[in-house]
């Protein structure tokens, strides 16, 4: 590790290192730093991604592909189930591990140097400016000096807040996320099943996310409103209980989501953030992976053009901010929208909805038709609502 | 005050994202609260996936 770089990206997960990968290429000094012992680890998430946001930035890998998906299947509140064969979408149930760790091998081929185990406790000042970050590399208590930090650090993001930018989530816009990967279940393969109602996950949703034969990420996430009643991780218990007793638990997870507009400001003087840190989730599905690629990607290309012409002031970096303005932020902005109104819906909405769509054939549903000739109060909501599943 | 349940934590760091206060850090494997800086406004008791965080009165 050097004493000195032009960018230290904070966090190794997809954000961080799409965002070395894109800087380092275009001729930035760039270290990423992860706190764990291991990048990719532990996986805090149910690795679903769509094929098409994912090859906007690399190559599909068959490494990286536990399951194809080209189905879904939706549990309403009382049981009903309604597949939906996906049209030209197709979708992936990853192995995060393994990508997670191919991104920073395609971070450090670009040049950028990584470090694991190196956990950034703060940030170093120089004239009141930002000048680099202190990092516990190993035990040991290092400061590294840096023109530009990238905050990719999730969504517990401490960079920003140092910096003072409000990366803080409020309860409501928060998934309180568990998930179990189990063995010895009944699954059906190349197909995801989403259950929703009070029932399953309040304010969200209950997955089945299969990867191989009789193996699944089983998983739910629910509102921060709710979970101060009950903890996901009872609603997810009893869930096990009820349908899959005798299933394996071989990994378990928990996590938060926010789901959540885009932080207002994700910049400052020498700084940047990124990712899931700068709420780069969308707020229907929960699905971050490709938001954070993206985020990273332009937040990396602008680093690198920061370094160059030497400016790495709030006001170029707002480059960043057009960026993903131009790329995301309206779309995430609808879909909070939607997912407001989703959440307004009683369990009773919900499978009326659900009971007009099972009286049209399988064959003639797609994503959507079937809402459209099924809509009660909200046509255009919901056709919008499984779009956003479909892309992911 | 917050009381970390011993041995429960996942560390995920959820706690600390919904905390107005910047008062949790969350290590590899660690969790440390700042009970200074904590206003006991218990989001984190409320958020917590594993029902790790409690909140005591102070003896």
């Amino acid at each position: 590790m050097k004493h000195k770089y032009d960018i230290i990206v904070v966090g190794g997960g997809p954000a961080g290192s799409m965002a070395a990968k894109y800087a380092a290429e275009n001729g930035a000094d760039v270290c990423l730093l992860e706190k764990t012992r291991d990048i990719g680890y532990p996986v805090r998430c149910g690795e679903a991604v769509g094929h098409a946001g994912i090859t906007q930035f690399v190559e599909m890998k068959d490494t990286w592909i536990a399951e194809k998906i080209n189905s879904c299947t939706l549990v309403s509140p009382d049981g009903t189930k309604l597949d939906v064969p996906f049209a030209n979408e197709t979708g992936y149930i990853l192995n995060r591990r393994i990508f997670d760790y191919d991104l920073s091998r395609i971070a450090s081929k670009a040049g950028a140097q990584i470090f694991t185990k190196a956990h950034v406790t703060g940030l170093i000042y120089r004239n009141n400016r930002i000048s680099g970050v202190k990092v516990n590399h190993i035990g040991e208590e290092k400061n590294i000096e840096a023109k530009l930090i990238i905050g990719a650090d999730g969504v517990d993001s401490r960079v920003g807040r140092w910096a003072g930018l409000k990366t803080t989530v409020k309860l409501r816009d928060m998934e309180a996320c568990m998930q179990y990967s189990v063995s010895n279940i009944d699954v059906k393969r190349n197909n995801m099943t989403m259950f929703v109602g009070q029932n399953y996950a309040p304010g969200g949703y209950l997955w089945i996310f299969p990867k191989g034969e009789d193996f699944a990420n089983i998983g739910l996430g629910i509102s921060g409103t709710y979970s101060k009643q009950k903890s996901a991780k009872k609603y997810l218990d009893e869930f096990m209980d009820r349908e899959y007793p005798n299933a394996s638990i071989h990994t378990s997870m928990c996590g938060g989501c926010p789901v959540a507009y885009p932080i207002k400001k994700p910049v400052a003087d020498n700084i940047m953030i990124i990712g899931d840190a700068a709420h780069h989730i969308n707020p229907v599905t929960g699905g971050g992976i490709t938001p954070a690629m993206k985020s990273g990607m332009l937040g990396g290309l602008v680093a690198a053009e920061a370094i160059k012409k030497n400016n790495v002031s709030e006001s170029f970096l707002n480059k960043y901010v057009k960026d993903i303005d131009r790329d995301f932020t309206k779309r995430h902005k609808t879909l909070y929208k939607i997912k407001e109104a989703i959440s307004k819906l009683s369990d009773d909405d919900i499978n009326g909805i659900a009971s007009k769509i099972d009286s049209i054939p399988v064959e003639k549903r797609t994503l959507q038709k079937v809402f459209m000739s099924s809509m009660i109060k909200k046509p255009s909501l919901v056709i919008d609502v499984l779009r956003v599943f479909a892309g992911i | 005050m917050i009381k970390i349940i011993e041995n429960k934590c996942d560390y995920c760091g959820t706690c600390a994202s919904v905390c107005p206060k910047n008062c949790i850090n969350v290590k590899e494997d660690d969790i440390i609260i700042d009970h200074k800086s904590c206003i006991d406004c218990d989001l984190c008791v409320y958020i917590c996936p594993i029902e790790v965080l409690e909140s005591v009165n102070e003896a």
